[in-house]
């Protein structure tokens, strides 16, 4: 706020005149690109779910009582709620492990550089990698549970959802002062009291944001679970894929569009809480 | 992984529009060889010399979703351009027949479209407005039943859905309910989900008629992969030649031309089942794309496979183990390989074969119970 209102004083009538021109169309090729490739796309996806195969404007893809769409959705949600709360718990462990460490130690090095890594591996690498150490024919373990669902596609998951919650949380972590932990224990406050009304209440949008970000994340994988589970269509992003290439029938491009659109409306959701969430983590570190 | 994003499909939507703009590109026919993109035979354009010369002069034919381990395709490609020295460009060779009929209606009107499809039944029916009508010589060898009146699809070649096992480590089977035994444990696996993917569907249908069912009810057979997923016994990984060879998937339900040991890799234990009373067959369809690129060498393309001859395309699907839509009418004019045709799976009882209307009410049936059946 201290700064905006310096910005303020600085930019009056008379300094509006003398902003630079080229100020804003350094931001032309962001906003161009969001368009072409976020707003358009969304656009056609919507514009699509109502229209049948011949054109013609239609409801009828927009019936999520349709067998298996149900619970497509109800399977995604579990899968993400289940894959993001653990991702954002171990993570956060470990990414306050890393920050109470040497911040210029070889640990932290490695666990920043590996997370950054590894929050990008997916797909089919990654459900082969499970699969052939804990799978069926594991080499390491012959895991019972491996290919229950939600659970078992939520263990891969964590593989990219852990290093990912390092990334986005240990900055909230660093931001923590050492002062302040100082000024709890000073005045007497257990380390119990430090967390429950300090540490905490600092943390707490950070981290359902990160909590959030990840729910989006593992909603929208679809590689990984379709290489770890081919012939049951346990979430939406497969019921788009049996849509789009069927070939017994079932293929209804639209229908997948309409599926999107359904997604759609779930990120929509996950992202006004968190920007809302974002709002308030800004305000209490202001 | 993070690239799937939900936004994808509206790229997918894009890059759609994007071709959509891009088109009236190139069309390599030239005027005096536009008879081709109409004609509904050889005759009818002109005789085979002409044809020939038609398609060198375009020199490229687009085929697509042919893998060259399915049904002897990569030789077939192979042999076709030896032939006529007309470059053969495989395009996505693992799609789906679906996949096809998404890539012409995209490519439409651009170099990159398919001249020629190879589609299941169902697709063919459900898409033939985009076929171009045609006739190959051999027209009358077709059973009647297994093509479209006037020519816009007809089959091509077909099999029989069996369980391909290694007899090595699992003894002979001589029925069905064997799989649920314990030794099966994680062993089975089906060519794809069975709403996706017509190979995995009839695999369905094949268990439902060896437990009871008929062609108009799958139940029995969902019934069954219940029992198999409750035995611990149903393994849900895509089967290919490579889990195979891994042993991620000892036992697979799949045609029996993609079942063959020589297809999957395996030695002379590799075996092939078909249960009795449970002999269900499917042909794959031809169709020539009525907005294909290469129009004379897509006709070109259908002469081959449908030629008779040793080195023709009925011959050489026969050789990948597959059985040649012409089958009887080659068996009795002499023309067929005997020892290829020998070699061919053998099933016991009448032969079933799927209807559109078959299939179409055995999706619906999967799509709902499916998944709550082996989940």
């Amino acid at each position: 706020m201290a700064v905006a209102a310096t910005q303020d004083a600085g930019t009056g009538p008379a300094g509006a005149r003398r902003r630079p021109p080229a100020a804003w169309t350094g931001t032309v090729p962001f906003f161009a690109y969001a368009a072409l490739f976020l707003l358009l796309p969304t656009g056609i996806v919507i514009w699509n779910a109502f229209r049948n195969s011949t054109g013609g404007f239609t409801f009828s893809n927009l019936d999520f009582t349709a067998p298996g769409v149900g619970s497509a959705f109800i399977g995604s949600f579990q899968l993400s709620l289940a894959a993001s709360l653990g991702g954002a718990v171990l993570g956060a462990s470990l990414a306050y492990a890393v920050a109470t460490g040497n911040p210029d130690g070889l640990i932290r090095r490695l666990s920043v550089a590996a997370s950054g890594v590894l929050a990008q591996f997916g797909g089919v690498t990654l459900a082969f990698a499970f699969l052939a150490a804990i799978g069926p024919i594991g080499l390491f373990l012959k895991a019972s549970w491996y290919s229950s669902f939600p659970w078992g596609i939520a263990v891969i998951y964590l593989y990219f959802q852990i290093p990912l919650m390092v990334l986005v949380f240990l900055p909230a972590i660093d931001g923590l002062k050492t002062q302040w932990r100082e000024a709890s224990e000073s005045l007497g406050g257990s380390t119990w009291q430090y967390w429950r009304y300090v540490g905490g209440p600092l943390l707490a949008p950070a981290f359902l944001g990160a909590l959030l970000l990840l729910f989006a994340n593992s909603l929208s994988a679809f590689a990984t679970i379709v290489a770890w589970e081919d012939q049951i269509s346990y979430v939406v992003p497969q019921l788009i894929g049996t849509s789009m290439i069927s070939e017994v029938g079932l293929n209804n491009a639209n229908q997948g569009d309409a599926l999107a659109v359904g997604m759609i409306v779930m990120v929509v959701i996950v992202m006004v809480c968190y920007f809302y969430l974002q709002r308030r983590t800004s305000r209490w570190l202001r | 992984m993070r690239t799937h994003k939900v936004a994808l499909v509206g790229v997918a939507a894009l890059a759609l529009v994007a071709t959509a703009c891009s088109s009236g590109g190139s069309n390599s026919s030239s005027a005096s060889d536009k008879k081709w993109d109409t004609a509904g035979s050889v005759s009818a354009g002109g005789g085979m010399k002409a044809l020939i010369a038609a398609a060198k002069k375009e020199g490229t034919l687009n085929v697509i979703a042919l893998p060259s381990n399915w049904a002897n395709y990569g030789n077939i490609i192979k042999q076709f351009t030896a032939q006529y020295g007309i470059k053969v460009n495989s395009i996505q060779p693992d799609d789906s027949s679906a996949q096809e009929i998404t890539w012409i209606q995209q490519k439409k009107g651009t170099s990159l479209d398919a001249d020629v499809l190879d589609v299941g039944t169902a697709v063919a029916v459900q898409y033939k407005s985009l076929f171009a009508p045609y006739q190959v010589a051999e027209w009358n060898d077709i059973p009647a039943n297994l093509k479209d009146p006037t020519g816009l699809y007809y089959g091509d070649y077909g099999g029989y859905m069996t369980v391909g096992y290694d007899s090595a480590k699992f003894g002979t089977i001589t029925s069905l309910n064997q799989l649920l035994g314990p030794k099966f444990k994680n062993a089975i696996a089906l060519n794809g989900n069975p709403t996706q993917a017509n190979a995995a569907l009839q695999g369905v249908m094949m268990a439902s008629l060896a437990e009871g069912g008929n062609a108009n009810n799958i139940a029995p057979g969902v019934d069954f992969f219940h029992k198999l997923k409750a035995a611990g016994n149903f393994n849900s990984v895509q089967a290919t030649a490579t889990t195979i060879k891994s042993g991620a998937t000892p036992v697979v339900i799949n045609w029996g031309y993609l079942n063959l040991a020589s297809v999957v890799g395996q030695g002379a234990s590799w075996k092939l089942f078909i249960p009795p009373n449970a002999t269900l067959g499917a042909f794959y369809d031809q169709a020539i794309n009525k907005d294909a690129p290469h129009a004379a060498a897509a006709r070109l393309w259908e002469e081959f496979l449908y030629s008779q001859t040793a080195k023709g395309g009925q011959n050489l699907w026969l050789a990948g183990g597959a059985t040649p839509i012409e089958l009887t009418a080659m068996t009795s004019n002499g023309s067929i390989d005997k020892t290829l045709a020998a070699a061919l799976p053998k099933a016991s009882g009448t032969s079933v074969f799927l209807s559109d209307s078959q299939d179409t009410k055995a999706a619906a049936f999967l799509a709902a119970n499916w998944a709550k059946a082996v989940s």
